[in-house]
């Protein structure tokens, strides 16, 4: 019960906590809940931004809650997200007669190649230098907006264009949007997310690597004491991690602009630690809180306009909110106490 | 050319060697500070704002001072209190300054990107730089010659000794998170209000993360610390210099290249050098009295 009640718990709590602060900002907390909500929910165009937000952050929901059941803190997603979109504008630009079935696999590939590739780095550096995954990955979130911003201005600049984009995938690259959703731009990596979710599940909870890599998490010196070889499955769960993360260029290259546009993610990186620790790090708990935080993103949007005083980054403030009301270990003991006695 | 480029290096390290001597406090006592990038940008933010509102640096670095404090102790109470798993908590905190400080500049301000700009005659010109190897020389003092300076290392490395000689471990670390908070405060002072003209958005940039990484490769030592901070500013100063600059034929090198040193140097240091180095033994770890 204890697993279910905590983090819709902690949501209330957060989210009680963030109105708190617009109503010190000077706005009717009751007015602000209600923007957030018709925002979010209030059309099937509303709907369906909520869900092409929920897209991108279940993907990286599950790029931190792998490394975090190998026992790692994985806050490199925005740049392994950032590589895994350039990747596969890349690809379809620099190839744009590739076919429709291949051109959208090869483009999928690329991105989770280069993910791979941004979160093997600091899980190598952890397990054979010593190094902390931490650092190493916020500073690997620099060099990657570095190498993404040269590779834009540069390499593949679109030159009809004033925005810091790249040039155009070729048209057998683009994958299907949903048309119910009053243009809203859900496609196919919707349904891919949840497939990736599921392949997670199976790989944490049904194959030897998955168990070995938990039982890092758990213990490693118990890991060790069985045969496992820690540094190996650190290595392979920051590379799973970077991989997933690299997804999300799928819903946002092949699936809505067709380029790849700096500066494109609104800290999906960030939302993702949020979204995998309210989600208990479980594939399913990922899918409901990614849905939460997409709607929160979506409602926040709206809060520019209107109110007076709040502003989308209300949405970092909530997300920090709930973390720490996830987090807070002595006040859900203390509390189950309390409900025992 | 040399002169200005050690003078710039000395300035840019201003801010992370004051977050580098705030997380040393904090590890040394047993609590990782990943929050210290968070805690540096309110308190940049809530520098610029004090030193708008009182047209000095001294009173403004005061607010800086305070809102790092503020902020810390929301993260001691979720770390020590609460013993929330303190990476987690440490991010979460983080990304409470990261939508704060947008969020009061717009009310304060009505916008979301900046702070309106300080006046010259208002700012501080050098006075952060001094004050900075001041701190290190103390806090080298402190830790080694005082008892309150021995019960932070106790705290961190034999939490069970400190309890047994009657000193309470986790008020030791709540005063070491404080100090750190402080410390990272007046770090984020120093960048609005010292090297930059105005609060803006992110303008830490992963700073509290080098600060971290410089004290780990200074061993959790007050002046090795320093050092190292030393040569991380060394890497943004080159940097600072280096943009638009034609080093073979007339190409300038493409600005993000540059732009991504101090990261890379901070990636490369760390992966060379870490392995000979060791946290506090109970760092990381909430203390519960058996």
């Amino acid at each position: 019960m204890r697993k279910f009640l905590q983090p819709v718990l902690a949501a209330v709590f957060g989210l009680a906590a963030g109105l708190g602060v617009t109503w010190i900002a000077g706005e009717n907390p009751w007015h602000v809940l209600r923007i957030l909500w018709g925002s979010a929910f209030g059309s099937s165009y509303d709907f369906g931004m909520t869900l092409f937000y929920t897209t991108p952050l279940i993907f990286t929901g599950l790029a931190v809650a792998v490394p975090f059941q190998a026992g790692l803190f994985n806050i490199g997603a925005e740049g392994q997200l950032t590589l895994g979109a350039l990747a596969a504008a890349s690809v379809g630009a620099l190839w744009p007669g590739v076919p429709w079935p291949m051109a959208p696999v090869l483009a999928i590939l690329a991105a989770i190649l280069a993910g791979t590739i941004w979160g093997a780095i600091p899980g190598w550096l952890r397990a054979r230098r010593g190094s902390h995954e931490v650092i190493n990955t916020i500073m690997l979130n620099f060099i990657a907006a570095g190498l993404a911003s040269y590779v834009t201005l540069y390499l593949l600049k679109n030159p009809d264009s004033q925005n810091p984009e790249t040039r155009p995938v070729g048209t057998g690259y683009l994958i299907h949007q949903f048309g119910i959703f009053g243009g809203a731009p859900v496609s196919l990596a919707l349904p891919l997310a949840i497939f990736a979710a599921v392949l997670v599940w199976i790989l944490l909870w049904r194959t030897v690597v998955g168990y070995e890599m938990r039982a890092v998490g758990q213990s490693e010196p118990a890991a060790r004491a069985a045969g496992i070889n820690p540094a190996k499955m650190r290595i392979i769960a920051l590379s799973v991690g970077g991989g997933l993360a690299g997804l999300v260029g799928v819903g946002e290259v092949l699936g809505n602009a067709g380029k790849f546009r700096l500066g494109f993610s609104p800290e999906y990186g960030f939302m993702g630690i949020a979204v995998a620790l309210l989600g208990r790090n479980q594939p399913g708990g990922v899918i409901a809180a990614a849905l939460l935080f997409g709607a929160l993103h979506k409602g926040t949007a709206d809060l520019d306009l209107e109110t007076e005083h709040v502003t989308r980054e209300l949405s970092l403030v909530l997300q920090a909110l709930i973390i720490l009301s996830v987090s807070a270990e002595g006040l859900w003991s203390w509390m189950k106490k309390r409900g025992e006695s | 050319m040399t002169g200005q480029l050690i003078a710039s290096t000395l300035r840019v390290s201003t801010p992370l060697i004051f977050a580098a001597l705030g997380g040393m406090f904090s590890e040394r006592s047993g609590v990782i500070n990943i929050a210290l990038e968070g805690m540096m940008l309110l308190g940049a933010f809530a520098a610029a704002v004090g030193t708008l509102l009182c047209h000095s640096p001294w009173l403004g670095s005061a607010f800086g001072i305070g809102a790092g404090c503020l902020l810390a102790a929301v993260y001691a109470l979720f770390v020590i209190r609460l013993r929330a798993n303190q990476i987690v908590a440490g991010m979460a905190i983080n990304m409470l300054a990261m939508g704060l400080t947008p969020f009061l500049c717009k009310v304060l301000y009505d916008v979301t990107g900046s702070t309106p700009s300080i006046p010259i005659g208002e700012r501080f010109q050098s006075a952060p730089l001094y004050l900075s190897w001041v701190l290190v020389g103390a806090s080298f003092l402190w830790l080694k010659f005082t008892a309150t300076g021995l019960w932070v290392s106790f705290a961190g490395e034999h939490p069970e000794a400190l309890d047994a000689a009657g000193i309470r471990v986790n008020r030791v670390r709540w005063m070491a998170v404080l100090v750190s908070g402080a410390l990272a405060g007046m770090g984020g002072a120093s960048l609005s209000i010292f090297l930059s003209s105005s609060f803006s958005r992110d303008m830490t940039a992963g700073r509290g993360f080098m600060a971290l990484a410089a004290l780990i490769f200074g061993k959790w030592k007050p002046l090795p610390t320093a050092l190292a901070c030393l040569l991380f500013g060394f890497a943004d100063a080159v940097q600072i210099r280096l943009q638009g600059v034609a080093v073979w034929g007339d190409h300038p090198i493409p600005v993000q290249f540059i732009q991504i040193l101090p990261y890379l140097v901070t990636i490369l240091v760390l992966a060379g050098f870490v392995g000979r180095s060791r946290p506090p033994k109970a760092s990381g770890t909430s203390f519960q009295k058996g």
